[in-house]
């Protein structure tokens, strides 16, 4: 079962073409790695399946996604999509509120008022990123004053608190110490079995550590896709073994 | 050999720093001394004021400057007081909602290359660098003459309001476009819409800069005197309606001033004006404190 699949997809940032024929699938309850050197369009292309890209001028995109068959650059809501496509980014950025307001803004958003339910809401995610225990005694405190680790699961936890179908993480852990990113990679090797994720990584050996299937890109174009064990062992492509291999990006 | 050359080029080095740091040394007490009595200058202007103010107002600041009604026997300036706070509030009602609102406009909704977002950005800068008599004049023609408002609260609150317009624009414009953009798209991650984004999350962050903004305007409200005399006039009593006229402190002030007669009062109503201003900071300050506060650490 494929949660996205990507037909023809192209964008254009102004004249610049920065994905080109873009065709794929995404696997439902799977890790799924986009890798590739900077500015290869990876993280664009993470920003095309919850149209984050919108907010860009002079962004423009041909083809089509669907989401469990939904065209998403069609008549849906663009608030809706995105609550069924969470997003974590590369920065962790709480709100500059409490640890409970952080977590409670989406179901709040989304017309939850109940303080039960909200309580219930937070307690349940803060566990399902599996920084309850750090974070019970301080729900009422600012999210600024958490680690970055603390506040790259808090963010986590804040996506997951709108019960989203699909996770994309836009290089989660680039921006954190070794220890808080086993953490993540930890947490995303638990909450895989409840959602669909789509991570960007720099990180090679973060990839094959966590992921099930693997994308490498190139100048915007996907050079090979398959499972990770495929990818990493034995590449097809002599773009992707140079890649793989340190021999450039 | 060795050990001769390496003297020579020890000794060179010692000159070399030494030389360096004489003359660095001369030209760092230099600026030092310059800075320092810059410090010392602007805080002195700044105490001398103030001191001279208090000890020529001070002593005559009796229990009769506070008198319900003006007569020229008291001299009293609580109406003007009153007035000052009527005036203020009036003028900051009309212009912070305008003011803000432009300004999320601009920097939210309006896209880069808009050509009406440059245009508004012209008149703005334009209207913040006219003199205050201006405004008095426009004041005096439109909502005083024009609109036949007369010499009132109302007329006067609303020239000031344009007045300041574009200084609370211009600050809420910065507060708002300092908002880390990664808010912004945390927000819209979790699928609120822009509304609920701007509204719960930009704005709150951009309050205290939004706050440091109205209280400029507040301080250029209360030292206004040419824009109000032109629009508000000058009577000394506490207006009962907003189209009755009225004077605030600094209007007062001028006035027994000019009158020559109550030089005494108008030092007592200088000292009076300052503490207000005084107080408005001082009350600023603890609001964007409290405001702040939900952001406060630990």
């Amino acid at each position: 079962m494929n949660c996205f699949k990507i037909r023809d997809l192209n964008l254009y940032y102004g004249d610049f073409h920065a994905l080109k024929d873009i065709n794929m699938s995404i696997d439902q309850d799977k890790i799924t790695a986009f890798i590739g050197p900077s500015g290869c369009g990876k993280s664009t292309l993470i920003k095309t399946l919850n149209r984050m890209n919108d907010l860009v001028e002079d962004c423009r995109i041909t083809g089509d996604v669907d989401l469990f068959g939904e065209d998403i650059y069609g008549s849906i809501d663009i608030n809706l999509l995105r609550k069924r496509v969470g997003m974590v980014f590369q920065k962790p950025n709480p709100f500059p509120m409490s640890v409970y307001d952080n977590i409670a803004f989406g179901p709040r958003t989304h017309g939850i008022r109940s303080k039960f339910q909200l309580d219930q809401i937070v307690e349940e995610s803060l566990h399902s990123a599996a920084i309850w225990d750090e974070l019970k005694d301080r729900l009422h405190k600012s999210a600024l004053g958490l680690s970055g680790g603390q506040q790259q699961r808090l963010c986590i936890a804040r996506a997951l608190a709108v019960s989203p179908e699909v996770l994309l993480l836009d290089e989660p852990t680039s921006a954190l110490d070794p220890i808080s990113t086993g953490k993540i990679e930890e947490l995303l090797l638990t909450l895989r079995e409840k959602y669909s994720i789509i991570i960007v990584t720099h990180n090679m050996q973060q990839a094959t550590r966590i992921s099930d299937n693997t994308a490498f890109f190139l100048l915007g174009e996907v050079v090979e896709y398959g499972s990770t064990e495929g990818i990493f062992s034995m590449p097809r492509d002599k773009r992707t073994e140079d890649y793989i291999t340190g021999r450039f990006g | 050999m060795s050990g001769i050359s390496k003297t020579i080029v020890k000794n060179a080095a010692k000159n070399a720093t030494n030389s360096a740091a004489r003359t660095s040394g001369w030209a760092e007490s230099f600026l030092a001394i310059l800075t320092w009595s810059a410090a010392i200058l602007t805080i002195g202007i700044l105490v001398f004021l103030v001191c001279f103010v208090i000890a020529k107002g001070l002593p005559h600041i009796k229990p009769s400057l506070f008198a319900l009604t003006y007569n020229s026997v008291n001299v009293s300036l609580l109406p003007a007081l009153i007035s000052t706070v009527m005036m203020t509030a009036l003028a900051l009602a009309f212009a912070v909602p305008l003011g803000v609102f432009a300004a999320i406009y601009l920097v939210e909704y309006a896209k880069r290359s808009n050509k009406a977002v440059v245009l508004i950005r012209m008149t703005t800068e334009t209207l913040s660098g006219i003199p205050s008599i201006i405004y008095g004049l426009f004041g005096l023609l439109f909502f005083v003459t024009f609109l036949g408002w007369g010499f009132s609260l109302l007329a006067g609150a609303f020239t000031l309001a344009i007045m300041i317009l574009p200084l609370i624009m211009r600050s809420s414009e910065e507060a708002l476009k300092s908002v880390p953009d990664n808010y912004r798209e945390g927000a819209f991650g979790l699928g609120a819409g822009k509304l609920r984004t701007v509204f719960s999350i930009v704005l709150p962050s951009a309050m205290p800069g939004i706050l440091a903004g109205i209280i400029l305007a507040v301080g250029r409200i209360v030292g206004e005197t040419a824009a109000l005399i032109y629009t508000a006039g000058t009577v000394a009593q506490i207006p009962l309606n907003p189209m009755q006229s009225a004077r605030t402190l600094s209007v007062h002030m001028y006035a027994l001033s000019s009158e020559g007669l109550h030089t005494r009062e108008a030092y007592a109503t200088a000292v009076v004006l300052l503490l207000v201003v005084i107080l408005i900071n001082a009350a600023a300050a603890r609001i964007a404190r409290r405001i702040g506060g939900k952001n406060e650490l630990f």
